[in-house]
């Protein structure tokens, strides 16, 4: 049906190593988001997926069938591009039709003037208008079937590429950061169409993107990547809350999680800024990191809860929330918190107590791997 | 303030203004001589269509032509006679196979050379770019020779063939093509690839036609150049006046009897002159529209 796996993928462009040893398990049906800032190889996974790139080594196995020396076209896939690749002197009625022409045509039947006279050319023809205006019904497209894309708007256009990769009814949907040329309200927009279209047909979509608010809401399952590497593979919200590395936690949220020092006492427990957390952790190591996400650290003005002291410096006001960027006492390091307006302002130079959620801080090693 | 500023202006419109009268008189020159009468043209009157007395001409009578027939307006006559001295329409058809065809086959190969070169990765495919641009320094007159010598030991000078063969590759062509290709996204060869087509169709179902704009300049600069080339056809088309281009053609005009008869000789010139100027102005208004009308981004 639509089950994609990949084994052991390697891809070197020239000596630098674009993907290492990489694996990965698509399940039918399921919206996978692959993240990971620019360059990590991400995209390249998806074109190697579709076969526009080939990989030095390991195996694409679509529907457990080995495709490595599949042509792209054969591989029953659809792309929809960032920048919507529509063919620009072509109407949007003949950009859907052109995958089915190519498809579904014989040879003979594609020839200018020639194909006309061949009968079974017809009943072809029919089922392919029926497709295309079934495809245009559903994106809402209808009346633009005769626009070139030179005359559509952002978001027509990216219609249309959905539309073109739709009409092939393929096997998986493979997207390539299809919102980021679209303005910041219609990208809100086109995400929640997105999840619905995938809902209604059930097919498997591969979504790349470094947009990780997109990552979270849509998928099924996300896929961290960072240079190169497969770093995690799970739901949004394990991933959001249960970081396998500090990499992880730190590309995952926004703001940035805060990162501090933090010794590891000999009972097992972890110290950082004068504060003991009240959470056993098995490692051997002496000095780790504690992390904890801006939401997780509270303002409080009560002196009995442990606390550290830190300065305002800056302030973001989001309306729904307001993230305070302080400087801690003991350190140079600055950190985010998040307050909530009803709390009222704290203004810039004012010194304000913290105390952060014990059972949400998370220890890792210096080197980055999550101490559990 | 402001008068200053179209003070400041007026002098660069001015030096272009002379620039366009330096290069747009002898066209001026060119269109008054076809229309007027001998005497006129010798003693410099008469303005741009002198005076269109009706008379009898001489050279006319002398290649035996009645007195009755002879006597019409002056710019009557250029015309009509230049066409009864040389088989114009012809050498306008042959203008029009040759350019053509050199036109066609130089797209026909340039297209899917630019292609690779500038969008398929394969090993070579710089020094193979670096050798269309050392081509480029090539001046025709330096290959002229052995090309001739090639054409001759095949039996084909004096063919269309001879006209047509050199120029059939144009690295130009190939390079100006190339730069246009850089320029369109690769995510749109994606897409051609992933509907299924061929390198050879995103060649010509893709590429050819967004590089609409792009062939149009190229087409200017092949069709000019070939249709005055004089050097080549002069060269290859050794008498056979059927093949004799309009360049030649024109050439038909000088010496002989009738050798200071400039009326007709200018009528022959505007003839050949006005249908490229009528291709250029209908090919830079599709020009500019092409560039405006790309919705690549």
């Amino acid at each position: 049906m639509g089950t994609i796996s990949l084994k052991n993928i390697n891809k070197s462009f020239g000596s630098t190593e674009v993907l290492k040893q990489l694996s990965l398990d698509i399940q039918d049906g399921e919206f996978l988001t692959l993240v990971g800032p620019s360059g990590c190889g991400k995209s390249t996974l998806l074109k190697i997926i579709a076969g526009l790139e080939q990989q030095n080594s390991g195996d694409v196995i679509i529907d457990d069938k080995n495709v490595n020396s599949t042509r792209a076209s054969k591989r029953d896939l659809a792309m929809v591009f960032q920048s919507y690749a529509l063919y620009p002197h072509l109407t949007v009625r003949k950009n859907l039709e052109t995958p089915l022409k190519l498809r579904d045509y014989s040879f003979v039947e594609r020839l200018p003037l020639v194909g006309n006279f061949v009968p079974s050319r017809k009943e072809k023809k029919k089922s392919i208008d029926d497709l295309v205006f079934k495809t245009s019904e559903t994106l809402k497209i209808t009346e633009l079937l005769d626009r070139k894309p030179g005359q559509l708007s952002g978001g027509q256009r990216q219609r249309a590429a959905l539309g073109r990769a739709m009409v092939r009814e393929p096997v998986a949907f493979l997207m390539d950061e299809p919102l980021s040329n679209l303005d910041a309200a219609l990208r809100v927009h086109m995400r929640s169409e997105l999840s619905e279209l995938h809902n209604s047909l059930k097919t498997t979509f591969i979504y790349v993107t470094h947009d990780q608010a997109e990552a979270l809401t849509m998928s099924t399952r996300m896929a961290v990547m960072i240079d190169g590497e497969l770093l995690q593979l799970d739901t949004p919200s394990e991933v959001y809350n249960n970081p396998s590395s500090l990499r992880v936690a730190e590309f995952v949220g926004s703001p940035k999680i805060n990162t501090f020092d933090a010794e590891i006492r000999s009972d097992g427990f972890a110290e950082f800024n004068g504060i003991r957390l009240e959470k056993k952790f098995n490692t051997n190591s002496q000095k780790a990191l504690v992390a904890v996400r801006p939401e997780h650290l509270e303002i409080t003005k009560d002196s009995n809860k442990p606390a550290f002291e830190a300065k305002v410096s800056y302030k973001e006001n989001l309306g729904s929330d307001i993230f305070y960027h302080v400087q801690v006492d003991q350190s140079d390091s600055k950190i985010i918190v998040r307050g909530s307006p009803q709390a009222g302002l704290i203004s810039n130079g004012e010194t304000i107590k913290i105390c952060p959620s014990h059972s949400e801080a998370m220890l890792f090693e210096i080197s980055g791997e999550r101490i559990r | 303030m402001l008068a200053r500023h179209y003070i400041g202006e007026s002098w660069k419109h001015g030096l272009l203004i002379i620039g366009a009268l330096i290069v747009l008189i002898p066209f001026y020159m060119m269109v008054s001589m076809s229309l007027k009468s001998q005497q006129e043209i010798q003693s410099i009157s008469g303005g741009l269509v002198g005076a269109q007395e009706i008379q009898t001409f001489p050279v006319c009578t002398k290649h035996g032509y009645t007195e009755e027939v002879c006597t019409m307006r002056p710019y009557k006559y250029n015309f009509w006679f230049a066409f009864k001295k040389a088989p114009i329409p012809r050498y306008l058809m042959n203008g029009l196979i040759v350019t053509v065809s050199i036109f066609l086959i130089q797209v026909l190969i340039a297209l899917p050379c630019s292609y690779a070169l500038a969008k398929l990765r394969f090993k070579g495919r710089e020094f193979v770019f670096s050798m269309v641009l050392f081509c480029l320094l090539i001046p025709v007159h330096a290959i002229a020779l052995p090309l001739y010598v090639m054409l001759a030991k095949a039996g084909l000078v004096d063919t269309y063939a001879a006209l047509i063969i050199p120029w059939t590759i144009s690295v130009f062509g190939i390079f100006l093509m190339r730069q246009f290709f850089m320029t369109v996204p690769d995510e749109l060869i994606d897409a051609a690839r992933m509907d299924g087509m061929g390198e050879y169709s995103i060649v010509w179902k893709v590429m050819l036609p967004v590089a609409i704009p792009a062939l149009l300049a190229f087409a200017i600069f092949s069709v000019v150049a070939h249709w005055n080339d004089y050097f080549w056809p002069r060269i290859v088309i050794t008498g056979n006046r059927d093949l004799f281009t309009p360049p030649l053609g024109i050439r038909e005009f000088r010496g002989g009897i009738d050798s200071d008869e400039f009326g007709p000789m200018m009528a022959s010139i505007v003839t050949v002159t006005v249908p490229l100027i009528v291709a250029f102005i209908i090919a830079q208004k599709r020009f500019v529209e092409g560039i405006t009308m790309t919705g690549m981004k």
